[in-house]
C-alpha cells in the first residue's frame, strides 16, 4: 500500500500535469482530446483485472467479471473512436482539394 | 520469480509516462495522430503487464471478459457514423465510471465478507480485526485502510455518478430519450437522492459495512447520476460528457489507490484535471457557468415569456439562391449539426470550391459549439477534405459579417439565433453567437418549420433580409451545386 502523503504527492503532480496539457490546446483539437483523455481513463481495465484477479465468491466474480467487461469496453472503444477522429488530421487535409 | 514484480511496476510507470507524452502530443494538430498511438502502446503494456501478476486468480475468466469487452467496443466503434462521436464517447466513458464503481464494490464487499467471517461482531478498521482476519482467510490482498476506504467510497460514488449520467447523455444523443425530462421539485428529490448517498457513503467509510447499505449506497448514487443528466438538454450535453470524463477520471485515481495501482492513479488524476479544464473551456465557450449548466435546467424555467417574433418566414428557390451566391463577392457558410446528419458537408464543399472557382471568395464560419462538442464541426468539415485557412473561429468573422454578400446557413440554428443577443427572457440568452444577421443577405437551409435543439423559436428565419431554402440539407445542396453547373452551361 501506498504511503499516503507520497500518494498525494502523486495526486498533486498527476493533477498539475493534466492541466497543463490541456491549458494551450487549440479549440479544433477539444473533441479529439476528449476522446483521447476518456480513452487514458481506460486504464480502469487495469484495476478491474486486479479486483476480479482477487475475488473469492461468486458475488464478487460476476461483479469483478462486470467491472473487467466495462473498462475493456473504454479502453478499445475509446481508442478506436480516437483513432478515427485523429485520422482526419493528416497533412493533407490541410491542402485544398483534397479528398478524405 | 521476485524479479517479476519489479517488472510488473516497470511496465505501469513505462504506460504512465506514455499516456502524459500521448496526450501531450495529442494537444497539437501536427502530432495528435502519433499521440493516440503512443497511449495506445502504454494501454497495451499496463493489460499485458498485469496478466504477469503471480498471484493472479481467474486468469480465465479475466481474459473471456476482456475479450468480449474489446470485441464489442472495437466493433460498434468502427462502424459508427462520424457524427455519432460523440455519444460513443459518452458510453465509453460511462463504461470506464462503472468500472471504477465496480471495482469499489468489489473491494467493499471482499472487505465485508473477511470482517464477518474474522469477528462477527468487531468493527473492521480495528486493526486487531485485521489480524484475526488473516489467520481465517486466504491473503490475497492486504485489508483496506481507513484512508482507502474513504478514497474507494468516493471513488465508487464519483464512478455510478458518471455511470449512470454517462448512459443517459448517451440515450439523449442517440435521440433514444425525451430532451428533457422535469418535474416539479426536482432540485429537492435530487439534492435529497445525493444526501443519501453521501449518508451511507459515510456510513462505509466509517466501517459499517453490512451488506444492505452497499446496496443502498450504489442505488442511490447510480439514481441521481441518472436524475441529474434528465433535467439538462442536448445542447448543454457536451459539457456534462466532458465533466462526466473528468469523473471518471477521478473515480480511476481513487480505486487506483485502493489497488495500490500508481498508473491508475497517475493516469486517473491526469484526466480528472485535464477534463475538469476542457470542461470549464466549452462551458466558457458558450457563456455559461458550470453550475448554470448543471442546475440550470436549460430551457425549462427561463423567467418570463420570451418576445413575440413577427413576421413571416420568406421561401427562396434553390437555383435563385445559387445565382446569389454564384454573382457575390463574398460568401460565409455557417454549418450546423443539421448539415453533419444529413451528410451534406462533401456536398456543401463541392458547392463551395465551384463557387472559389468562380473567384467568389468563400469562408466556413464556426461557432466554439456547432456540432456536438467543442472542434466536432471542424473534425467533420476535415473528413470532407475542407482546408483549414478557409475555416474561420467566431470571433474572428464576426465583425467580418457587414462585408459579407451572402451567408449561407446549413443546419445550424441556435448558433446563429439573435434571441441571444436581445431578448433577456430567451434561455439562450448571452450565449456568443455567430452575427450572421449583420449579413447584405442570409440563406437558411432548413428541413422545416421547426425550432431548434434547444427548442427555441430563432428570429433569424424571420428577418427582412433572410429566405429560407427548405430541404434536406443533403438535397438542397445537391440542388444549389446543380445550379450552379447549369449556370456555366
Amino acid at each position: 500500500m501506498l504511503d499516503g502523503f507520497l500518494a498525494l504527492y502523486i495526486f498533486m503532480l498527476a493533477a498539475f500535469t493534466g492541466h497543463e496539457i490541456i491549458a494551450r490546446v487549440p479549440v479544433i483539437l477539444h473533441t479529439p482530446l476528449m476522446s483521447g483523455s476518456n480513452f487514458v481513463h481506460g486504464i480502469v481495465l487495469v484495476g478491474a483485472m486486479i479486483a476480479l484477479g482477487h475475488a473469492t465468491t461468486p458475488f464478487e466474480t460476476s461483479l469483478g467479471f462486470l467491472a473487467v467487461l466495462l473498462g475493456a469496453g473504454n479502453a478499445a472503444g475509446g481508442y478506436v473512436v480516437t483513432e478515427r477522429m485523429l485520422e482526419m488530421f493528416k497533412p493533407s487535409a490541410g491542402k485544398p482539394g483534397g479528398k478524405a | 520469480m521476485s524479479w517479476l514484480p519489479t517488472l510488473v511496476k516497470a511496465c505501469y510507470f513505462l504506460a504512465a509516462l506514455l499516456f502524459i507524452l500521448g496526450l501531450k502530443r495529442m494537444s497539437s494538430p501536427r502530432t495528435a495522430r502519433g499521440g493516440i498511438v503512443w497511449a495506445g502502446v502504454g494501454m497495451l503494456l499496463a493489460v499485458l503487464a498485469t496478466f504477469a501478476l503471480p498471484d493472479l486468480h481467474h486468469r480465465g475468466l479475466i481474459l473471456a471478459a476482456v475479450l468480449i469487452g474489446v470485441a464489442a467496443a472495437w466493433w460498434s466503434g468502427r462502424r459508427v457514423a462520424m457524427t455519432a462521436m460523440p455519444q460513443m464517447v459518452a458510453l465509453y466513458n460511462g463504461m470506464g465510471g462503472g468500472a471504477a464503481a465496480g471495482i469499489g464494490a468489489v473491494e467493499l464487499v471482499a472487505h465485508v465478507r473477511r470482517a464477518v467471517i474474522a469477528v462477527p461482531d468487531t468493527s473492521p478498521l480495528r486493526p486487531e480485526a485485521w489480524a484475526l482476519d488473516a489467520l481465517h482467510q486466504v491473503p490475497a490482498v492486504a485489508p483496506l485502510s481507513a484512508v482507502a476506504l474513504v478514497l474507494g467510497v468516493l471513488g465508487a460514488l464519483i464512478g455510478a455518478v458518471s455511470f449512470s449520467g454517462s448512459l443517459v447523455a448517451f440515450a439523449k444523443l442517440q435521440g433514444w430519450m425525451d430532451r428533457r425530462f422535469v418535474f416539479p421539485g426536482q432540485r429537492i428529490v435530487n439534492l435529497l437522492v445525493l444526501l443519501l448517498a453521501l449518508v451511507h457513503g459515510a456510513m462505509l467509510a466509517s466501517g459499517d459495512l453490512a451488506l444492505p447499505v452497499i446496496v443502498a449506497f450504489f442505488v442511490f448514487a447510480l439514481l441521481f447520476g441518472l436524475l441529474m443528466t434528465l433535467p439538462i438538454g442536448g445542447a448543454d450535453m457536451p459539457v456534462v460528457i466532458s465533466l462526466y470524463n473528468a469523473f471518471t477520471g477521478l473515480a480511476v485515481a481513487f480505486e487506483g489507490y485502493v489497488l495500490g495501482n500508481e498508473a491508475m492513479i497517475i493516469a486517473g488524476m491526469v484526466v480528472g484535471a485535464a477534463g475538469t479544464l476542457l470542461t470549464q473551456l466549452m462551458a466558457k465557450a458558450m457563456n455559461r457557468s458550470l453550475g448554470n449548466v448543471l442546475f440550470g435546467s436549460f430551457g425549462a424555467a427561463a423567467g418570463g415569456a420570451a418576445q413575440e417574433i413577427s413576421g413571416a418566414q420568406k421561401p427562396i428557390e434553390a437555383a435563385d439562391a445559387a445565382v446569389m451566391m454564384a454573382y457575390a463577392e463574398r460568401v460565409a457558410i455557417v454549418p450546423g449539426y443539421g448539415m453533419a446528419v444529413a451528410q451534406a458537408q462533401h456536398k456543401v464543399w463541392e458547392f463551395a470550391k465551384l463557387l472559389i472557382e468562380r473567384g467568389v471568395k468563400v469562408k466556413f464560419a464556426i461557432h466554439p459549439v456547432a456540432g456536438r462538442m467543442p472542434g466536432h464541426m471542424n473534425v467533420l468539415l476535415a473528413e470532407a477534405g475542407v482546408p483549414y485557412d478557409l475555416i474561420e473561429d467566431m470571433d474572428d468573422i464576426n465583425p467580418e459579417f457587414p462585408n459579407i454578400d451572402v451567408v449561407l446557413v446549413i443546419g445550424a440554428n441556435d448558433v446563429v439565433n439573435p434571441v441571444a443577443k436581445t431578448d433577456p427572457a430567451s434561455p439562450i440568452y448571452g450565449m456568443p453567437i455567430l452575427d450572421v444577421a449583420a449579413a447584405k443577405h442570409v440563406i437558411v437551409v432548413k428541413r422545416g418549420k421547426g425550432t431548434g435543439f434547444a427548442g427555441i423559436e430563432n428570429a433569424l428565419f424571420y428577418a427582412d433580409n433572410t429566405r429560407m431554402l427548405y430541404g434536406d440539407g443533403q438535397a438542397a445542396a445537391g440542388q444549389l451545386v446543380s445550379e450552379l453547373k447549369a449556370l456555366d452551361t
